[in-house]
C-alpha cells in the first residue's frame, strides 16, 4: 500500500514538473516577440562563482549587481529588470553549460561576468558567438582581450596593469632582494605570477607551483621550499583560500617573509583563513580603487540591502550592471543594439570613468592600480601604486 | 627533477610527509572497517570527518577561543585538546550513526543492489557538504592556536620537529594500537570480526549483526573526529568543501595498505603522505598528485589487494 502510494505520488509530481515545463516555455515564447520595443521584463545575468571555494568573491559582485538593478527598479517600478545570478562555482568546466543556459533564455540582454579568467575562457566564445555582451568587473588575465571575441569588456585594468605593480610594489617599496614566486596554475594566478616575475627579474630566487580551487590544504613541500630559499617577500598568484592556508602555515613554519598577493586575494575571506596574526601585514594589490571610497552613497546602500561591507569589485560590480542598464533605460532592447551601445559608452561610475578601447579593455588612462595591507585584522587601502 | 631540494632538507620532508600521512591513516580507519564488514565504500565517510573538525572549532569557540586566541599553560592546552577530541568524536560518531541509521539501513533491510548503496552514500556525503558549507556561508573558520605551531619539541639530524607533529603523529599511533587492541581482544572486536568473515552465520550464532555495524560505524567515527582535531591544529582553517579531497586520499590510502585490513590503513597512510611530500620537493607541488597515483597505479599492479592484503585485522587467521 505504501509503495502504491508513493509511486502515485511521484506519478503525479512528475506530471505537473512536466506540464509546468511546458507551460513555462509557452509563457517564454510568446512574451520574446512581443518584447521588440520595450526594455520591460529585461534580464541581466551576473556570471561568476556563487558557491564553491572562491565564492567571497563573487558574492561581492552579485551583491553590486543586486543593488544597481534594485535601485533602477524603484526608479523603473512600471518597468522592471531581473536580475538572473548563473552560479559558475567559478568552475571553467562548468562555464559553457551556464553561458549557453544563458544564451537560450532571449530576454537576458546583457552580463555583467564572467568574475574569473578561467571561465572567461571557456564561456567567452559562446556569447561572442551569440552576441551577448558581457562586462566584467574582475577577470583580469591580460590575453581574454586578444581572443578576437566581440562581445568582451573589461571594466578593470588587467594583470598587464597589476602583475608590473606588484612587481614594482616589491622592489621599491619593499626594497626585497630575494623574491619566491607561487602560482595556483590558474589562468589568473598563473599570469600574474608571469607578470610578476618579469619585473622582478633576477630578484626571484625561486618559485613554486600548488593547486587551486580547494584542491590542496598542506603545503609543508612549498613552506619547506620558501624556508630554505631565504626569501624576504613571497609573491602568490591565486585566490584567498589557498593563500590563507599558506600564510598561516609559512608563519607556523617562522617565515616572517612579506607576503604579496593580487586581486583574488583581496578579501577578507583571506584574513579569516589565515588568522589575523598571520595575516599582518600582508600586501595585497588590486587594480581597483578600495570599494568603501567609493563615490555617493554607494558604501551605505550596498550595506543596507545585503547587510554586509562591499568588498572587492562590488563596486566595480556595481558600475558595470548599470553600464546594462542605461543602455536598458535608452531602449537597446536587442543583444545586438546593446553591444553597440555598450561599444560606445562613456560615462561615470562610482568607482571609476568607463570608456572602452577597441578590444574591450577599459581605457588605460582610467586604470588605476591600488596597494592595500593589511592590518589589525583588516584590509586598508596603503597607496596607489606609482607607475612606472 | 630537483633533487637538491629534496636532499638538502631531507628531515624535513619526512617529518611533514609523515605528519598529513598519519591523518590520511586515521581517516582511511574509516573505510576500511565499513568495508572490512559490509564490504561498501562509506563515501559519507569524508563528511563524517568534517563534522569532528567543525565541532572542534565551535568547541573551543564555546569555551571562548575565537581564531586569534593563543592557549598557554600546559594543563589548559591539555584540557582544550582533550575536549577537542571529545566534542570531535562524538559529532563524528554521531554523523555516522545517522548516515549508517538514514542512508544505509533501510537499504539492507531490504536487500537493494550494492550500486544503490554508493548513490546513498555519494548523496549523504554531497548534502552533508553542502549543509555545513551554507551554514559557514563557503567562508572558511579559523580554528584558535591550541599549540604554538613553532613549538620546536627536539632536533635530529639537523631537522627540527614540532610539537605539533609529534602530537599529530603520535596520537594517531596510539588510537591506532588500541583500535588493533580491541578488535583482536575485546568481546565486541570478536563480533566484528565474526560479522566480517560471514554475516549470516554470525547472526545465527547469537551475535546482533545490526549492533555490530551501528559500532564499526561509531568507531569509524571516532577516528575520524580525532583526525579533524588533529587536522584542525595542523592545518588551522578550515574550509566545508576539504572533506571530499582528504577523504579521496584517506580512501586511496586505505586501498594502498590493503581496504579492509587495519595495520594496511596505516602503512597505506604514511606512505601516501610521505611520497606525495617527497614528490613536490622532486618535481614541484604542481606533481605531487600525478606521482602518489602513478604509485598506486603500479603498486596495484603488482599486489593487487593492496601492501597488506586484505582481510579485517586477521579476521579470517
Amino acid at each position: 500500500m505504501r509503495q502504491k502510494l508513493a509511486r502515485l505520488v511521484g506519478g503525479v509530481a512528475i506530471a505537473a514538473l512536466a506540464l509546468g515545463g511546458t507551460a513555462a516555455c509557452k509563457s517564454d515564447s510568446g512574451t520574446d516577440e512581443a518584447s521588440g520595443g520595450d526594455g520591460c521584463g529585461s534580464k541581466i545575468a551576473f556570471f561568476g562563482a556563487l558557491t564553491g571555494p572562491n565564492a567571497a568573491l563573487g558574492i561581492n559582485m552579485n551583491g553590486g549587481v543586486k543593488l544597481a538593478v534594485d535601485k533602477y527598479n524603484k526608479e523603473n517600478a512600471d518597468c522592471q529588470v531581473t536580475l538572473v545570478p548563473l552560479d559558475s562555482q567559478g568552475n571553467p568546466e562548468q562555464a559553457p553549460g551556464l553561458a549557453q543556459q544563458a544564451i537560450d533564455d532571449t530576454k537576458i540582454l546583457g552580463i555583467v561576468g564572467p568574475a574569473f579568467s578561467g571561465e572567461s575562457e571557456a564561456a567567452n566564445p559562446l556569447f561572442s558567438e551569440a552576441e551577448l555582451v558581457h562586462i566584467t568587473p574582475s577577470a583580469t588575465r591580460p590575453s581574454l582581450a586578444d581572443q578576437g571575441w566581440k562581445t568582451f569588456f573589461r571594466a578593470v585594468g588587467s594583470d598587464f596593469s597589476q602583475g608590473p605593480a606588484a612587481g614594482r610594489y616589491i622592489k621599491d617599496v619593499l626594497k626585497a632582494e630575494k623574491v619566491f614566486v607561487i602560482d595556483d596554475q590558474s589562468a589568473y594566478g598563473a599570469g600574474l605570477a608571469d607578470e610578476v616575475k618579469k619585473v622582478l627579474g633576477a630578484a626571484v630566487v625561486s618559485s613554486d607551483k600548488v593547486q587551486g580551487d580547494g584542491k590542496q590544504n598542506d603545503f609543508s613541500a612549498t613552506v619547506t621550499k620558501v624556508k630554505s630559499s631565504g626569501a624576504t617577500a613571497i609573491f602568490y598568484g591565486g585566490y584567498y583560500q589557498e593563500a590563507g592556508l599558506i600564510r598561516k602555515q609559512l608563519t607556523a613554519a617562522g617565515v616572517t617573509a612579506t607576503l604579496v598577493a593580487g586581486d583574488g586575494v583581496n578579501d577578507a575571506a583571506y584574513i579569516e583563513g589565515a588568522g589575523a596574526a598571520a595575516a599582518e601585514g600582508t600586501i595585497l594589490t588590486c587594480p581597483c580603487q578600495p570599494a568603501t571610497e567609493a563615490r555617493g552613497s554607494f558604501v551605505d546602500d550596498f550595506k543596507a540591502l545585503n547587510g554586509s561591507e562591499p568588498g572587492t569589485y562590488s563596486d566595480t560590480a556595481f558600475d558595470a550592471a548599470n553600464i546594462l542598464l542605461a543602455g536598458i533605460k535608452a531602449g537597446n532592447t536587442t543583444r545586438t543594439k546593446m553591444l553597440e551601445f555598450v561599444k560606445g559608452y562613456s560615462g561615470e561610475g562610482v568607482a571609476a570613468s568607463y570608456k572602452f578601447t577597441e578590444t574591450g579593455e577599459l581605457d588605460p588612462a582610467q586604470v588605476k592600480v591600488w596597494a592595500y595591507k593589511v592590518e589589525g585584522g583588516k584590509v586598508v587601502p596603503d597607496q596607489e601604486v606609482p607607475r612606472s | 627533477m630537483n633533487f637538491n631540494a629534496l636532499f638538502s632538507d631531507f628531515g624535513g620532508y619526512t617529518i611533514t610527509g609523515l605528519t598529513v600521512g598519519a591523518i590520511y591513516a586515521l581517516v582511511a580507519l574509516g573505510y576500511t572497517l565499513v568495508y572490512g564488514v559490509l564490504r561498501l565504500i562509506n563515501f559519507a565517510h569524508s563528511e563524517v570527518f568534517i563534522a569532528g573538525a567543525f565541532a572542534a572549532i565551535w568547541g573551543w569557540a564555546a569555551l571562548g577561543l575565537d581564531r586569534d586566541s593563543v592557549a598557554s599553560g600546559f594543563g589548559s592546552i591539555m584540557l582544550y585538546l582533550l575536549v577537542g577530541a571529545l566534542i570531535a568524536a562524538v559529532a563524528s560518531a554521531g554523523t555516522a550513526t545517522v548516515v549508517e541509521r538514514v542512508a544505509y539501513r533501510p537499504l539492507r533491510k531490504r536487500n537493494a543492489p550494492p550500486l544503490a548503496f554508493l548513490i546513498t552514500a555519494i548523496g549523504a556525503s554531497i548534502a552533508i557538504a553542502e549543509a555545513f558549507g551554507i551554514y559557514t556561508r563557503r567562508l572558511p573558520v579559523g580554528a584558535p592556536t591550541i599549540v604554538k605551531p613553532d613549538l620546536v619539541l627536539f632536533e635530529v639530524a639537523g631537522t627540527e620537529v614540532t610539537m605539533v607533529q609529534v602530537l599529530v603523529i603520535v596520537s594517531a599511533l596510539a588510537m591506532m594500537v588500541a583500535l588493533d587492541l580491541f578488535i583482536n581482544r575485546s568481546r565486541i572486536g570478536r563480533g566484528i570480526r565474526a560479522v566480517a568473515q560471514d554475516q549470516n552465520t554470525a547472526a545465527l550464532m547469537g551475535i546482533n549483526k545490526d549492533r555490530i555495524i551501528l559500532v564499526v560505524f561509531i568507531i569509524g567515527g571516532v577516528m575520524a573526529g580525532v583526525a579533524g582535531m588533529l587536522y584542525d591544529i595542523r592545518i588551522g582553517t578550515l574550509t566545508y568543501s576539504v572533506g571530499f579531497l582528504l577523504g579521496l586520499k584517506a580512501f586511496t590510502a586505505a586501498v594502498l595498505g590493503g581496504i579492509g585490513n587495519l595495520r594496511g590503513a596505516l602503512v597505506g597512510g604514511l606512505l601516501l603522505g610521505l611520497v606525495e611530500n617527497y614528490a613536490s620537493a622532486l618535481f614541484g607541488a604542481n606533481w605531487k598528485d600525478l606521482v602518489a597515483f602513478v604509485v598506486l597505479v603500479v603498486l596495484l599492479m603488482f599486489r593487487p589487494t593492496g601492501l597488506l592484503g586484505e582481510s579485517l585485522g586477521r579476521a579470517r587467521a
